[in-house]
């Protein structure tokens, strides 16, 4: 019974992390850059959930979906004024300038919601499902968390494979000159991704934050980093690999904790990115180049 | 106290490539702060000490350097008021960051300060600590408990002791030892779970502590869990406390990842009894946090501002007009007024005139803060000192009831 206990909290942090790693997965795909500034975008999107709930009084829907759209504009005005301007550039530069931007984030949230932690009600208010005489507990935002993560993964692969702007996207991913010769507008696209995983960003946000209810401005950056990890265990570029990189890592977290002890836990999961890059380092699912989206 | 790390440890990535960017952003806080220091000379041979005191009034850690701010601002007012000394009382602001305190300890030493209350973190107060010692400025701290604070032996050979530095609050250490003797001799439990940051001097210098002193007692260890910053899922640690059938857990740890625990442990059907030290102080006022979780949480603390008595109350309200807001002054406050109070009695009794130089007010206040005789009572209990540096006083037991602490040991 331990051990089916340890699974189901280890699958309900691997689908927190892995919905957070389909953001990073999605903008490496396309637009080629590690955006480390997603983990802060997640905190936002935390935050304007929070304010829309405990201050403005607003029904949870309404709340979610000004989260959605407040985090999706974030994304866009961060990739117009940080990126925008470095699309020739080194990749290093553009990396650094998504530290810079999750830096700023972090310290403008410090501003204005200030550096006392917020307590955050989960959206989904419902009692923990009960089995075997309460010996085993699973929380309902754990179920929504893992559904939410399946629906969101599937709704990604079909875009990216059937829309018109989802092959838009996987051509700029291909060769961006190309793509424009072929009258894909290069900026629009680009942005468009980035819209997509900031919105994605807000869910993840608002589930990280009903899991586990905590909310301050440096919460995104350790689940960013994990989630991060998640990607490249499996395969960064690749939506099912970030999935399922999220998972494993969410699994082997626990487990570690449970069966090794809590001190080494993120030594031995950041011990199993080194060994990933150093066995294979396309990641998991991450080997056939040119389905990278 | 607290705070050693309080602006969270960063991912390494980070860290590396945004140290420039960081500073930028930092910077920003810093000028405006400081105010034009008067004519130092205006103090020497004046009829008034002048009493610096250094804390975070911006920044991440602002809460407690505001708190210990207006906390001294009430007792320095209470003594001018009493009319027997005069004090003047200057507050620098470092951010929490030990650069910066150092550079307000200038200041204030340009201003003329003669005796330093503060500063209110540990980090910064070890660098000045240091400061104050080769200068021979009389120091007391309200609340940074670290042990490197005031130095000693038995910390290492290159940590001798700051003779000058005493403290208003317990060490971190020596708050582990007085939690495992209350809860043996409170008979609050037999087997004890405990969950603390491994990544935290506060939290390790307290279980630590802890531990040695367990040993001796009639209360069983049975499960050992730990965390670090940043961490979130305490699913494994409340599993391990659970199934180890622990009737009590102690928490040497901050509020807010205790919030998680009580959150999680409700969640797991899990309901022991919860013991915590001076970080839980706070876990009340918490935005959005569901008081019921709370309930019977037992901690150790020397104040709380709940309390019935007269001195606590008249406290209260003065602090509450000091500020201008509702909110109930909480320990650190508490700490700083006790600060001023206790030099305030220590130069009365020492007989220490503001003529006197800064050196030689140094060894004087010295001399009677480690006497025998001296004894301070105020708002943390009756205090006293030894050659250490570190306070003795009584920690009090508090239980949350109905969302207020109530004394735990009340007959």
């Amino acid at each position: 019974m331990g051990f089916l206990t340890n699974l189901i909290n280890g699958v309900s942090l691997g689908s927190v992390y892995a919905i957070i790693a389909l953001g990073y997965t999605m903008v490496y795909g396309i637009a080629k850059m590690l955006n480390f500034a997603h983990g802060d975008v997640i905190m936002v999107g935390g935050y304007i959930c929070f304010v829309c709930m405990n201050n403005l009084g607003l029904p949870v829907a309404v709340a979610i979906l000004l989260s959605i759209v407040g985090c999706t504009c974030l994304g866009m005005v961060v990739e117009r004024a940080a990126y925008k301007p470095l699309r020739e550039a080194p990749s290093l530069a553009v990396l650094i300038t998504a530290i810079g931007v999750s830096y700023f984030l972090q310290n403008s949230a410090l501003l204005i919601w200030g550096a006392d932690p917020k307590v955050f009600k989960s959206v989904v208010d419902l009692p923990s499902l009960k089995f075997f005489e309460g010996q085993l507990v699973v929380g309902p935002i754990n179920i929504v968390t893992a559904l939410t993560c399946v629906l969101i993964m599937v709704s990604l692969t079909l875009f990216t494979s059937r829309t018109k702007m989802g092959k838009a996207m996987r051509a700029c991913s291909e060769d961006k000159g190309a793509a424009q010769l072929m009258g894909i507008n290069v900026n629009t696209t680009i942005s468009m991704v980035f819209a997509i995983g900031s919105g994605l960003a807000a869910i993840a946000g608002v589930l990280l934050c009903s899991t586990y209810p905590t909310l301050m401005p440096t919460t995104g950056s350790l689940p960013g980093i994990k989630a991060f990890t998640a990607a490249v265990i499996g395969g960064i570029g690749s939506i099912p690999g970030a999935a399922l990189g999220g998972v494993l890592l969410g699994i082997i977290e626990i487990f570690a904790k449970a069966y090794i002890g809590t001190q080494l836990a993120d030594a031995i999961v950041f011990g199993v990115l080194i060994v990933m890059l150093l066995i294979r380092p396309a990641g998991l699912l991450g080997k056939e180049i040119h389905e990278k989206v | 106290m607290k705070i050693e790390n309080a602006v969270s440890r960063r991912s390494f990535l980070k860290l590396s490539g945004v140290v420039a960017a960081g500073l930028g952003l930092t910077a920003c806080g810093g000028s405006g702060e400081s105010e034009s220091s008067s004519d130092g000379t205006a103090a020497a041979g004046g009829d008034t000490f002048m009493i610096g005191g250094i804390g975070p009034v911006t920044g991440a850690a602002a809460i407690y350097g505001s708190a210990t701010k207006y906390g001294a601002q009430v007792a320095v007012d209470e003594v001018n008021a009493a009319g027997k000394i005069k004090l003047e009382l200057n507050w620098q602001d470092d951010e929490h960051d030990a650069e910066k305190a150092v550079n307000a300890y200038n200041t204030l030493k340009d201003w003329g300060m003669q005796i330093l209350v503060g500063t209110t973190t540990t980090t910064p107060c070890v660098a000045v600590s240091t400061e104050t010692n080769a200068d021979r400025v009389f120091e007391l701290t309200p609340s940074a408990s670290s042990v490197n604070v005031i130095g000693g032996e038995e910390i290492g050979a290159d940590n001798p002791r700051k003779d000058n530095v005493f403290q208003m609050c317990f060490t971190d250490p020596n708050q582990g030892t007085a939690s495992a003797q209350y809860i043996d001799e409170q008979k609050l439990g037999t087997k004890v779970a405990i969950i603390y940051n491994n990544a935290d001097a506060y939290s390790t210098g307290i279980y630590q502590k802890f531990v040695d002193e367990a040993a001796s007692k009639s209360f069983e260890i049975v499960s050992t869990t730990t965390f670090t910053d940043d961490q979130t899922d305490f699913s494994v640690q409340v599993k391990d406390a659970k199934d180890n059938k622990a009737d009590l857990v102690f928490l040497p740890i901050y509020y807010t990842p205790a919030s998680l625990i009580l959150a999680e442990a409700k969640k797991q059907d899990f309901a022991p009894k919860f013991f915590g030290v001076d970080g839980m102080d706070g876990i009340l006022t918490l935005e959005g946090f569901d008081t019921s979780l709370a309930e019977g949480v037992m901690l150790l603390t020397p104040f709380v501002a709940t309390a019935e008595d007269e001195a606590t109350q008249s406290f209260d309200d003065a602090y509450k007009a000091a500020t201008g807001s509702d909110e109930n002054p909480n320990q650190f406050a508490a700490d700083a007024y006790d600060c001023v109070k206790a030099i305030a009695q220590a130069i009365e009794e020492a007989g220490i005139t503001p003529d006197m130089a800064t050196e030689e007010m140094c060894d004087a206040l010295i001399a009677q803060f480690t006497s025998s005789s001296f004894k301070y009572s105020g708002l943390t209990g009756e205090s006293s000192w030894s050659t250490t540096g570190e306070v003795t006083k009584t920690p009090k037991g508090m239980v949350i009831e109905n969302g207020i602490y109530m004394p735990l040991d009340a007959e």
